[in-house]
C-alpha cells in the first residue's frame, strides 16, 4: 500500500504521463494565489470535461520567474502546457534581471484579480485616507507601510501613491513580509502605521472590526467594502491584482486560437463562477488583442514605478 | 452551548465510520510522506485538495487533519532511524534520536517520540480548542523587535549547546548564517550572492541542506572509515519498548517540550523549528545525564519530538482566530477552508461553530489514531536498522535524492545536494557539529528581516531593540548565556567550568 502511494505520489508530482492533456505550471509553492489558480483549472478543466487528465506541477522561486524560464525552454510548440502567472510576475521579471520574460511566452488571458485595499488598525488615530496621506506628505520615513514582498503588487501601490501625493517615492517606508497574511499580524499588533494588501486578505478582519479600511485601488467602489476609491481620494491610483494564464512559446495560430477556446470555454463555465465565489476572487477575464495591450501597459507603469522606487536601476 | 458542548458534538462527528476511514487515509498518507525527504505534508495535502472537493467539508478536513499529524509523525522515523530527516521540524530530533538507535534502542526513542507527540498533540489541541482567542492577543504583541531577540537568544543557546566546543559550534552557526545570505533579500527585492544562478534567487532550499548534511554526509562519512568497525550498528539491543526509566526521563520533557512549541507554533512568525532547538537547548540544561547528550540522551529526543506536535498545533490558533497561515500547510488549510465558503478568521468561531469544533475534534481522534498504528510498527521499523550498511546507506542516499527532486525538479538542486553533502562529510571529518549550520540556515534570514524591521519602524534607533520589555529580557538571558562561562573561564573557576563543561562547551 505504502508503495503504491509513494509511488503515485511521485507520479502527481513529477511526471507527465502520456494521458494527460494540459500540464499547468504553477511557478509557486502549494498554497499560494497562482497555486489556487492552476488548481481551481485543474477541477474545472477536468469536470467540464474540457482537459479530462490535467496535471498541476510546482515550480517555486523567485517571483514565478524560475517556472518561467523552465517553462519557455522546455515547451517550445507544446500546445498542451500552460503556466499561470500574474502581476507579481510582470514585478519580478524586472527586479530580478530574468532573461526570460512574458515576451517569451505566449499570453493567453487575464483570469481573475483582486484589488489592493489600504487598511489601518481600529486603535490608530488615522481615520481616513486624507489623514493618512497628509502624515506621509509631512514625514515620508514616519509613516511605515506593512505589505507583501519587496517589489510586489503592495509595495508598488504604495509607491504609486506616494508619487500621486507628490512624496518622494524614494523615501516611503516600507516593511516588506513574505505575505499579506504575515503583514497581517504586524498590522493587528500595531507594530507599523499603515497596511496594504488585497482586500481579500483583510476583509475578516474589517467585517470584525479590528482593521479600519481607508481606501481601495479599484476604479469604482467595491460592493460590501465601506471605503472611497484612491481616485476619489484625489490620487491617481489604479491597480489590480491580477493573475493570468500563458501558453508555451512557438505555438501556430491554430492551437493559439485551440487553447484560446478552451479557456473561454472554461470561464464561461458556471463550475468557474462557483469557484470564483467561494474564493472571492472577481472574474476579470479578458483575452486576443484587449489583454496583449493591457499587459503592455502595465508593463511600461510597472518599469517606471519601480525605477522611481529605486528597485531597477 | 459552551464551548465543550461543542467539542463533545464535534467528537461525535468525528467518530463517524465514514470519518474514522477518512483520518486513517489521512494519517497513513501523512506518515509516507512525512517519511519520504523533500516531499512534505504542503505537498500532499495541495496533491489531495481536489479529490477532496467531492468530500464533505468535514470528511475533507478530517483527512487534512491526519495528514498534517501523520507527516510530523513520519519525519521522526526516518530522521531517529537514517538519520535523514524528512522535514525540518524533524531535524533536531535526528542527534539523539539517531544515536540511539545505533546503540540498539531505536525502539524506546521510536516510542518516545511517538507517545511524546501523542501527549504533546493531545494538550496543545486542548489548549487550541480552549484558549485560542486569549493566546492570539498575547501572540500579537510579538513584533519584529521581540522575534529578532528570540531568534538571539535561539542562536545562542543551539551554538552553545550543540557539539563539543562553543568555538567549533559559533563556527558552524555563522557558516549557516553566511549561506543564509544568498538569495533575493526579502525588504529590498535585490540579489545577493547569487551569482546569476536562477535557483540561488530564492536563496538554499532548507531541506535539501538538512538531507544533504546528515544523510549524504554521513553515508559518505562511513564509507570512507570502511576498515574501523568501532562504531558498530545494534539493531536491537534490551527491550523494544520503553523501560520503567525511559520513562522517568521522558515524561517531564514532553511536558516542557508541549509548552515551549504550542506559544512558538502560535507565533504568526514562530514556526515549528525554533521550539524544536529551544526545548533541545532545555533538555540540554536541565538533564541529570549530561554525558549522555551528543551519544543518544532519551530526553533530547523525547522534548523536540512533543515541542514539534505542539507547534503544529499551535499553527492552527492563528490559522483560526486570525485566517493568517503561518506555514504553507497551514496555507493549503486555509485553501480547503475557502473551498467549502468559509473564511478563517475572528468571526469563524461565532459563524461557523460546527467545523470549527469538527476539526478539533478530528485532530484529537488522528492524533490517537497515529499512536494506535504508530506503537506495533515500531518492531517492524527497528528491522531496518539489520539491513546490512551498504545497501542501507545506498537505499538512504537513493530516498535523499528521489525526495530532493521530487520536491524540487531541478538538477541544480541535486548539485547542491551532493555539494553539501561533501561539506558535511568534511564538518563531520574535523569534528564540527552539523545541526548550528542548519539552524543558521533556517533563523537567519528571520533573524536579519526582523532586525531590519524593527530598524525600518524605528527609523534607524537601535535602542528600540531593548525598548520593549519582553525583547529586553530575551536579549539578556541570551547575553548571560554568552558571557556567564566565559567570565568563569576568565576568573579559573576550574571547578565551576568543569561541571558547566557538559552544558557550555
Amino acid at each position: 500500500m505504502k508503495h503504491f502511494v509513494l509511488a503515485s505520489m511521485f507520479a502527481g508530482a513529477i511526471a507527465m504521463p502520456a494521458m494527460a492533456d494540459y500540464t499547468i505550471i504553477a511557478p509557486a509553492n502549494p498554497g499560494g494565489g497562482w497555486d489556487q489558480t492552476a488548481r481551481t483549472m485543474q477541477t474545472v478543466l477536468q469536470e467540464e470535461g474540457i482537459s479530462p487528465s490535467t496535471q498541476v506541477q510546482n515550480v517555486p522561486g523567485a517571483g514565478g520567474t524560475i517556472g518561467l524560464a523552465q517553462f519557455a525552454s522546455q515547451n517550445k510548440g507544446n500546445a498542451d502546457a500552460l503556466i499561470v502567472g500574474g502581476y507579481v510576475m510582470v514585478g519580478a521579471i524586472l527586479t530580478n534581471n530574468s532573461p526570460v520574460s512574458l515576451k517569451d511566452v505566449t499570453p493567453i488571458a487575464r483570469l481573475t484579480g483582486e484589488y489592493e485595499a489600504i487598511v489601518v488598525p481600529a486603535a490608530s488615530p488615522l481615520k481616513d485616507i486624507a489623514g493618512l496621506i497628509e502624515a506621509l506628505k509631512a514625514d515620508p520615513g514616519a509613516v511605515s507601510w506593512a505589505g507583501g514582498s519587496a517589489g510586489g503588487t503592495d509595495h508598488i501601490a504604495v509607491g504609486l501613491i506616494a508619487k500621486a501625493a507628490g512624496v518622494d517615492p524614494t523615501k516611503i517606508n516600507y516593511i516588506a513580509y513574505s505575505g499579506g497574511g504575515e503583514a497581517l499580524a504586524a498590522i493587528l499588533g500595531n507594530q507599523v502605521t499603515a497596511g496594504i494588501s488585497s482586500l481579500g486578505e483583510f476583509d475578516a478582519q474589517i467585517k470584525a472590526g479590528t482593521l479600519r479600511l481607508l481606501a481601495v485601488s479599484a476604479p469604482e467602489r467595491i460592493e460590501g467594502a465601506d471605503a472611497p476609491t484612491l481616485k476619489e481620494a484625489g490620487l491617481d491610483v489604479e491597480l489590480q491584482n491580477w493573475r493570468m494564464v500563458a501558453a508555451a512559446p512557438g505555438l501556430s495560430d491554430e492551437q493559439k486560437a485551440k487553447v484560446t477556446a478552451d479557456v473561454e470555454k472554461m470561464v464561461k463555465s458556471e463550475n468557474w463562477q462557483k469557484q470564483l465565489a467561494d474564493k472571492g476572487w472577481s472574474d476579470t477575464y479578458l483575452s486576443g488583442a484587449d489583454f496583449d495591450a493591457q499587459l503592455e501597459k502595465d508593463v511600461t507603469s510597472t518599469e517606471a514605478i519601480l525605477k522611481d522606487i529605486g528597485l531597477v536601476k | 452551548m459552551g464551548a465543550f458542548d461543542f467539542l463533545l458534538q464535534g467528537l461525535a462527528t468525528a467518530a463517524e465510520p465514514m470519518m474514522l476511514l477518512y483520518a486513517l487515509i489521512g494519517v497513513t498518507l501523512g506518515t509516507a510522506v512525512g517519511v519520504l525527504p523533500g516531499i512534505g505534508p504542503a505537498l500532499t495535502v495541495a496533491l489531495l485538495l481536489p479529490v477532496t472537493y467531492r468530500l464533505d467539508a468535514a470528511g475533507s478536513l478530517i483527512m487534512f487533519a491526519g495528514i498534517y499529524y501523520g507527516g510530523m509523525y513520519g519525519g521522526s522515523t526516518t530522521s531517529i532511524l537514517l538519520n535523514t530527516p524528512g522535514e525540518s521540524a524533524s531535524i533536531i530530533t535526528a542527534l539523539e534520536g539517531n544515536k540511539m538507535a545505533r546503540k540498539g534502542r531505536g525502539g524506546p526513542a521510536l516510542a518516545t517520540a511517538a507517545i511524546g507527540s501523542f501527549i504533546a498533540g493531545l494538550i496543545a489541541t486542548l489548549l487550541l480548542a480552549f484558549l485560542a482567542p486569549s493566546i492570539v492577543k498575547v501572540a500579537l504583541v510579538f513584533g519584529p523587535r521581540e522575534y529578532f531577540a528570540l531568534m538571539v537568544l535561539a542562536f545562542v543557546t543551539v551554538s552553545a549547546a550543540f557539539g563539543d566546543s562553543a568555538l567549533r559550534g559559533l563556527t558552524s552557526l555563522f557558516l549557516g548564517l553566511a549561506l543564509a545570505c544568498v538569495g533575493i533579500d526579502q525588504l529590498t527585492g535585490q540579489a545577493r550572492l547569487s551569482f546569476g544562478v536562477p535557483e540561488l534567487l530564492d536563496g538554499i532550499e532548507v531541506t535539501t541542506m538538512a538531507v544533504a548534511m546528515f544523510a549524504v554526509g554521513e553515508a559518505l562519512f562511513i564509507a570512507g572509515q570502511r576498515n574501523h568497525q568501532e562504531d558498530e550498528v545494534t539493531a536491537v539491543k534490551g527491550s523494544v519498548w520503553m523501560s520503567r526509566r525511559d520513562w522517568a526521563r521522558s515524561w517531564k520533557p514532553w511536558l516542557r517540550g508541549t509548552f515551549i512549541g504550542f506559544p512558538i507554533g502560535a507565533m504568526p512568525a514562530g514556526g515549528a523549528e525554533i521550539g524544536t532547538f529551544l526545548s533541545y537547548a532545555t533538555e540540554k540544561k536541565l538533564t541529570k545525564h549530561p554525558e549522555e547528550f551528543g551519544n543518544g540522551a532519551i530526553e533530547g529526543v523525547a522534548g523536540p519530538e512533543a515541542a514539534n506536535n505542539a507547534s503544529a498545533a499551535g499553527t492552527l490558533v492563528p490559522l483560526l482566530t486570525l485566517g493568517l497561515p503561518t506555514s504553507a500547510t497551514a496555507a493549503i488549510m486555509l485553501a480547503g477552508f475557502q473551498q467549502f465558503g468559509l473564511q478563517p478568521g475572528p468571526l469563524l468561531f461565532a459563524t461557523n461553530p460546527t467545523l470549527v469544533w469538527g476539526l478539533i475534534a478530528s485532530l484529537l481522534i488522528a492524533n490517537a489514531m497515529l499512536l494506535v498504528l504508530n506503537l506495533p510498527m515500531i518492531g517492524l521499523w527497528v528491522k531496518l536498522l539489520t539491513v546490512p550498511k551498504p545497501w542501507l546507506y545506498a537505499g538512504i542516499l537513493l530516498f535523499a535524492t528521489l525526495g530532493t527532486i521530487g520536491a524540487n525538479p531541478s538538477s541544480f538542486e541535486l548539485g547542491m545536494l551532493l555539494g553539501f553533502g561533501v561539506l558535511g562529510y568534511v564538518m563531520r571529518l574535523f569534528g564540527y557539529p552539523i545541526a548550528p549550520i542548519v539552524v543558521g540556515l533556517i533563523l537567519g534570514p528571520m533573524a536579519e528581516q526582523q532586525l531590519r524591521r524593527a530598524l525600518a519602524i524605528s527609523q534607524g534607533d537601535w535602542t528600540t531593540l531593548v525598548h520593549s520589555p519582553i525583547a529586553a529580557v530575551l536579549l539578556g538571558i541570551a547575553a548571560l548565556a554568552l558571557i556567564v562561562p566565559l567570565i568563569l573561564r576568565a576568573r579559573g573557576k576550574g571547578q565551576v567550568l568543569s561541571q558547566l563543561a557538559g552544558d557550555e562547551d
